[in-house]
């Protein structure tokens, strides 16, 4: 079927036309701007990563020499020094005592945290508020003031120079940010679930493990990761409590390439660091997945 | 095989709030009990009291002959549906279903057979492998209905379980629920159910008995028609029945014929209403009539209300009229085919009250006086 239009009728459609394309193209040129700005921004913050990555690869004397990050003759001579290091283990050796800090205080924060927030969250109990803000001031209180404290306590204790100080605290749900994350998590999910579990004959560990925890899986996964990530990067508290050479995490044995020698072998320095980064990394990236799709499969659909 | 009664049970809550105030209520093994009542009427609460979510400050529940004060939830015997299902979202339909057999340690080939007895009973057998997100509201109503059929269960707790569903699906829930009923009861497994819902419809057509709630008191237990057309006071009255129940301060004279007088109008009733009417404290009362109860007379008829025709809903097989007698609001209800559109000329209507389905309460105490 053809329709005539009046003349007036084609004018408007025509100008209708006309005006639906300007917007368009207004519409893509914004967005042109909009993604060159956030480029040139993006790159701006990625450059000292980038950087070093490249420096990585570079000779000693080049790295200085010139500004740019893609070296000129690249060598891998950074990665193979910088592994052996000066000491007499390697690098794997330093990766494998991080990992007996990283391993037993990701667990131990997951299960503590979730334990405490879940008590917090869901039961009532004698003294709850007054614990809950002592919780939440112990949020509050700077690390600092409490290093001296602490560290006395761990020498009584005869922790020093182990590496139960870096993870005993944490694994007690010692972590208030945690334990306040999950909280807040635990309060915008739906009691229902957990009633129809009761009256389905579950007990309240049942509850936890078989409902609770599934539905808290993406907040736990975040908790995890910010704990692995913190403690990758933890340098303060591995340098107070760890005085042997033989039991430095990552972060301290980075430091020990800096002054051992007279002139610094930065390109060794440069390339433990980009490998002491790959972990974090790789292991965000896997776990952001979980961290995105998590809260949309939590929720109940109505 | 189980009844279910409750015996001056109270909750009050932490704040000295009282919820429910002391109530009895007895239901019968097999009975479909449904509470009924507007928000806050504590009905939700008392339904969660029964299930063992909510403490009970007072009184004694009982589950068959056990006090199940007490016990967890899992103890009681009992199956509960939720308003909005509280499927667990992470689980199968299947698992979902299972979940209540599992915990309790039930040999798998029994779990097996009652996944499969129940989803065929409820026809969600396709939709076992799916989770609960990919259900629509009837499908994820009928996964939750399935999860309390599983446990065959002594009673079961409905905590109004259509509200979140649409005015068609609600209508052929409610079919199927009370279908499934039948089924139970017939099958003579148990079959005890306690049905909350603010909706009457939904109480009326379902309820072998309905207990009317309000502000944590029971205002009336009976099966439909008795509550319909004996209501025991005023709330009730008003509550059950749509359109609601007109309720007109009027004045009775007692000496001869009874007769009630709204403003300057008195229409004489028979001996009907005579024979019914207990003694009262005061003559000044709350005349209860149904819309559906008050008849439109011809103009000459002299026993009636006089009032002017402000408002018309047309609904086709009957029409609501909206009429002002002497200042007060009227609702009457007269069949679509009574209805002509010339009436609306003057808007002059006469009405006479059905002397047997009229009620009388006393506006002291709220109670009906005209069911001796």
């Amino acid at each position: 079927m053809t329709t005539t239009l009046s003349p007036d009728a084609a004018a408007a459609l025509e100008e209708a036309n006309a005006h639906n394309a300007r917007t368009r193209r207004n519409q893509k040129i914004s967005a042109v701007i909009r993604y060159v700005i956030l480029a040139i921004v993006g790159f701006i913050m990625l450059y000292p990563l980038i950087w070093l990555v490249g420096a990585s690869f570079k000779t000693n004397a080049e790295i200085f020499a010139s500004p740019g990050f893609i070296p000129q003759s690249p060598t891998t001579e950074g990665y193979e020094r910088g592994w052996d290091t000066s000491t007499r283990w390697n690098f794997g050796h330093f990766f494998l005592n991080t990992l007996w800090i990283l391993i037993p205080k990701t667990i131990g924060t997951a299960i503590s945290a979730t334990l405490v927030a879940y008590g917090f969250a869901r039961f009532d109990f004698p003294g709850k508020k007054i614990l809950f803000v002592t919780v939440i001031a112990t949020l509050l209180l700077p690390n600092v003031v409490t290093r001296i404290p602490q560290y006395l306590l761990f020498r009584d204790l005869g922790w020093l120079d182990t590496y139960l100080p870096l993870w005993v605290p944490s694994a007690l749900a010692g972590d208030a940010f945690f334990v306040f994350m999950l909280i807040q998590f635990l309060r915008a999910i739906p009691r229902d679930m957990e009633e129809a579990a009761r009256v389905d004959g579950a007990n309240t560990i049942q509850t936890l493990i078989f409902i609770v925890i599934p539905l808290l899986a993406p907040a736990i996964i975040s908790v995890c990761l910010f704990q692995f990530m913190w403690t990758m990067n933890d340098f303060l508290g591995p340098l107070i409590y760890i005085s042997s050479v033989e039991k430095y995490p990552v972060s301290l044995a980075l430091r020990l390439s800096l002054d051992v020698t007279e002139a610094f072998q930065w390109n060794q320095v440069l390339a433990m660091s980009a490998l002491t980064l790959a972990p974090s990394l790789i292991v965000f990236f896997v776990a952001q997945r979980y961290f995105i799709e998590g809260i949309s499969t939590g929720g109940v659909k109505g | 095989m189980a009844n279910l009664s409750l015996r001056s049970v109270e909750k009050v809550y932490g704040n000295s709030f009282k919820a429910v105030h002391g109530i009895d209520l007895e239901v019968k093994d097999g009975e479909f009990m449904v509470l009924v009542g507007p928000s806050g009427c504590a009905k939700s609460t008392t339904l969660r009291m029964i299930a063992g979510l909510e403490t009970i400050t007072g009184g004694e529940i009982r589950i068959g002959d056990k006090v199940v004060n007490n016990l967890v939830p899992g103890d009681r015997g009992i199956a509960m549906v939720f308003q909005n299902y509280a499927l667990y979202p992470h689980m199968k339909v299947k698992n979902n279903l299972s979940f209540g057999l599992r915990i309790k340690r039930t040999p798998k080939d029994e779990i097996a057979r009652g996944v499969e007895n129940v989803s065929g009973i409820l026809e969600i057998e396709e939709l076992l492998e799916r989770l609960p997100k990919q259900l629509s509201g009837g499908q994820a109503q009928r996964v939750a209905v399935g999860r309390a059929l599983i446990k065959q269960p002594e009673v079961f707790l409905f905590d109004e379980p259509l509200s979140n569903l649409d005015a068609k699906l609600r209508a052929s829930m409610r079919v199927r629920i009370t279908d499934l009923h039948k089924q139970l009861k017939q099958a003579s497994t148990s079959s005890t159910v306690v049905y909350v819902t603010h909706d009457q419809t939904e109480a009326m057509t379902m309820g072998d008995r309905i207990c009317v709630m309000k502000d944590g008191h029971i205002m009336q237990v009976a099966d439909p028609v008795t509550l319909y057309n004996r209501p025991e006071n005023e709330f009730v009255a008003g509550f059950i029945g749509s359109p609601e129940m007109n309720l007109i301060p009027v004045a009775l004279q007692r000496n001869g014929a009874p007769a009630l007088t709204i403003g300057s109008q008195t229409v004489t009733f028979g001996n009907q209403l005579a024979s019914r009417l207990s003694a009262s404290t005061g003559d000044d009362l709350t005349m209860g009539v149904r819309p559906q109860h008050m008849q439109m007379v011809p103009p000459e008829t002299d026993n009636a209300f006089s009032g002017t025709i402000s408002h018309v809903e047309f609904m086709g097989h009957e029409v609501n009229l909206y009429v002002d007698i002497e200042g007060h609001k009227f609702t009457v209800v007269i069949p679509g085919d009574h209805y002509n559109p010339s009436m609306l000329a003057d808007g002059a209507i006469r009405l006479a009250p059905r002397e047997s389905q009229l009620h009388l309460f006393d506006p002291k105490t709220s109670q009906n006086i005209s069911l001796a």
